[in-house]
């Protein structure tokens, strides 16, 4: 675990680059430091490998201070990766990979071995690579090379600074997927900085977006994508984000609250009378615990009702119990197959308790698309 | 001219390896002193300045001068000359050195830093190995320049193919003057040959084009 209390970094005693700053990185998480230029999140990651030293606050990693230990084994112990690669040009690429280990090990085969595996790793066939120079590669695979290397000498932690910003489009969505995939594999800590937020959602377990020094927001990307804490994190993250990725909605953001309901012990007469009153043909039957908790018991159509219009019937009697119902974080998208699937107008939202949410129905699903669709009016 | 070289042909061995004797100890005295040097002010901008200002006013004077000031501190003989020279070659030595590291990558200094390399390790595994044909670039001006600037040093009784060119001229044997100054430019050429070898054999593959 990294943590950093308290950190302020000053160079001239007024401007603080970096304001009070509070971050913990959990083991394993791939966290994503995002912002504008010149907000700090370099800064701040350059701190915990002592490149740049706090003025004041402390860094700890597993609870030690960094300051106690000696800078250059910290930093053999985190793996560190730059936008402008920074490979050794004198080098091949098999020495550049295991340029820091064969500082301390010796033992030139076996080094030469995990160089071969590491570059299997990043997908660089090493037959191919291993003993060419860097002049002879394109940016793609020497930043493959530079994530390689910052795997040699197996860290806990990686550093990467605005690592794919300098590739074009397609190799950076390629190595986007591959430090994903390396993550999954190897559960590094990683800390990661980037200006660009759709890189950072789709990275990031937990993106901190900073401003000036502080961080504003930091949160998973869904969370921030939903709930931006204020006007510059939703700036920052683009009002019409949600369209882009639907993945990201759930049931809970689709589903219709205030939906008529109507309690397990009323009659079919009165059931009758709430539908008429709120214009629709089906209602969520209920029954209610204690402290406004509602459990779903049941729906009823108004095919149920057909000349049922008494008193003695109740709804515990003709609902529909067996109704299919989703968890307010089934995804919108596995909500619309589970309907294609079951051939269903309404989807109940169901807690683990069995508690009662909301329902989806067709109109809401229309209405949260239309929602967050760009460009669309109102006519 | 061709009978001049056969009939004195142990003294113009001799004489050569005067010559390039005098003006490799400048060279590698210059080296010593001038690659440390030129790393030294690398991250100073106000020493380079001034080493850089100071080495640049020594080469505007006057080889005979230089020689002649030489005298009063050493005397006559190789001492003198062997300063002077040695004078001449550090200035392209320091500044090809200070060029040759600056010239240098930053972000590979960078990248070097942040994986724990000490600033030891970059400096002999990184800054110099890239360097070094810039490095060589200097040394091969200083050794060039110096066999030229050592015929010169006859004036002061330091020998060297200077010897052939005063003595031919002051008993006008033109095939003497013919003979030392064709010398000391093949020497110059061949110098300069051989260091282009060791430079390539230096710089590694990676850095060729």
């Amino acid at each position: 675990m990294i943590q950093l209390q308290n950190i302020v970094k000053t160079y001239d005693g007024t401007t603080k680059i970096i304001d009070n700053l509070d971050l913990t990185i959990e083991d394993g998480e791939f966290m994503v430091l995002v912002g504008e230029s010149g907000c700090g999140k370099t800064t701040t990651m350059q701190m915990i490998n002592r490149l740049v030293d706090p003025t004041s606050g402390t860094i700890t990693i597993d609870g030690e201070d960094i300051t106690k230990m000696d800078k250059i084994q910290l930093r053999r112990r985190i793996g560190y990766v730059i936008q402008q690669i920074g490979l050794f040009p004198h080098w091949t690429i098999e020495q550049n990979v295991v340029a820091v280990l064969s500082l301390t090990s010796k033992d030139t085969e076996k080094n030469l071995q995990v160089a071969r595996d590491l570059l299997d790793k990043v997908d660089l066939d090493p037959d191919i690579y291993a003993s060419r120079y860097p002049k002879e590669l394109s940016g793609g695979q020497l930043q493959r090379v530079g994530v390689a290397r910052a795997l040699a000498n197996d860290p806990d932690i990686i550093l990467m600074d605005e690592p794919f910003s300098a590739l074009d489009p397609i190799t950076r969505e390629q190595l986007q997927d591959e430090i994903v995939r390396i993550h999954d594999e190897l559960g590094k800590t990683i800390i990661f900085v980037t200006h660009d937020i759709d890189e950072a959602i789709k990275v990031g377990d937990r993106i901190a977006v900073m401003q000036e020094g502080k961080i504003i927001q930091c949160d998973s990307a869904e969370e921030i994508l939903k709930n931006p804490i204020n006007d510059f994190v939703l700036n920052f993250v683009g009002k019409n984000r949600l369209w882009k990725t639907p993945d990201m909605l759930s049931a809970q953001d689709v589903m219709v609250k205030n939906f008529p309901t109507i309690m397990a012990s009323r009659s079919t007469a009165q059931a009758i009378e709430r539908m008429a009153n709120k214009e629709t043909l089906m209602l969520c039957v209920i029954e209610n615990l204690k402290k406004e908790k509602k459990k779903l018991v049941g729906l009823v159509g108004a095919n149920r009702l057909a000349g049922l219009n008494d008193h003695k019937t109740k709804m515990t009697d003709i609902m529909k119990k067996d109704f299919i119902s989703v968890t307010p974080e089934t995804s919108l998208t596995d909500v619309i197959n589970l309907r294609n699937e079951k051939g269903v107008k309404y989807i109940p939202v169901v807690d683990e308790e069995g508690l009662y949410h909301g329902i989806i129905t067709n109109a809401s699903i229309l209405n949260v698309l239309s929602q967050i669709m760009p460009g669309t009016e109102d006519y | 001219m061709i009978d001049f070289i056969t009939n004195n042909w142990p003294m113009i061995v001799q004489k050569s390896l005067e010559h390039v004797s005098l003006s490799f100890t400048a060279v590698i005295l210059a080296c010593l002193i001038g690659i440390p040097v030129g790393f030294l002010i690398v991250n100073h901008d106000k020493a380079a300045r001034i080493v850089i200002g100071a080495a640049n006013i020594i080469q505007t004077i006057p080889s005979l001068a230089m020689f002649a000031f030489a005298m009063p501190i050493f005397g006559i003989g190789t001492k003198p000359a062997v300063f002077a020279l040695f004078l001449y070659a550090l200035l392209p030595i320091i500044k090809n050195s200070l060029i040759g590291i600056k010239n240098v990558d930053p972000s590979i200094i960078k990248a070097a830093r942040g994986m724990g390399m000490t600033k030891t390790q970059i400096m002999f595994k990184v800054e110099i190995p890239l360097a070094i044909s810039v490095i060589m670039g200097g040394v091969r001006i200083a050794a060039v320049t110096c066999i030229g600037i050592t015929t010169i040093a006859t004036l002061i009784a330091a020998g060297g193919l200077g010897d052939l060119i005063y003595r031919g001229l002051s008993t006008f044997n033109q095939p003497m003057i013919f003979t030392g100054a064709l010398l000391s430019a093949v020497l110059a050429l061949i110098v300069d040959f051989l260091l282009g070898i060791v430079e390539k054999a230096l710089t590694s593959k990676g850095l060729k084009d």
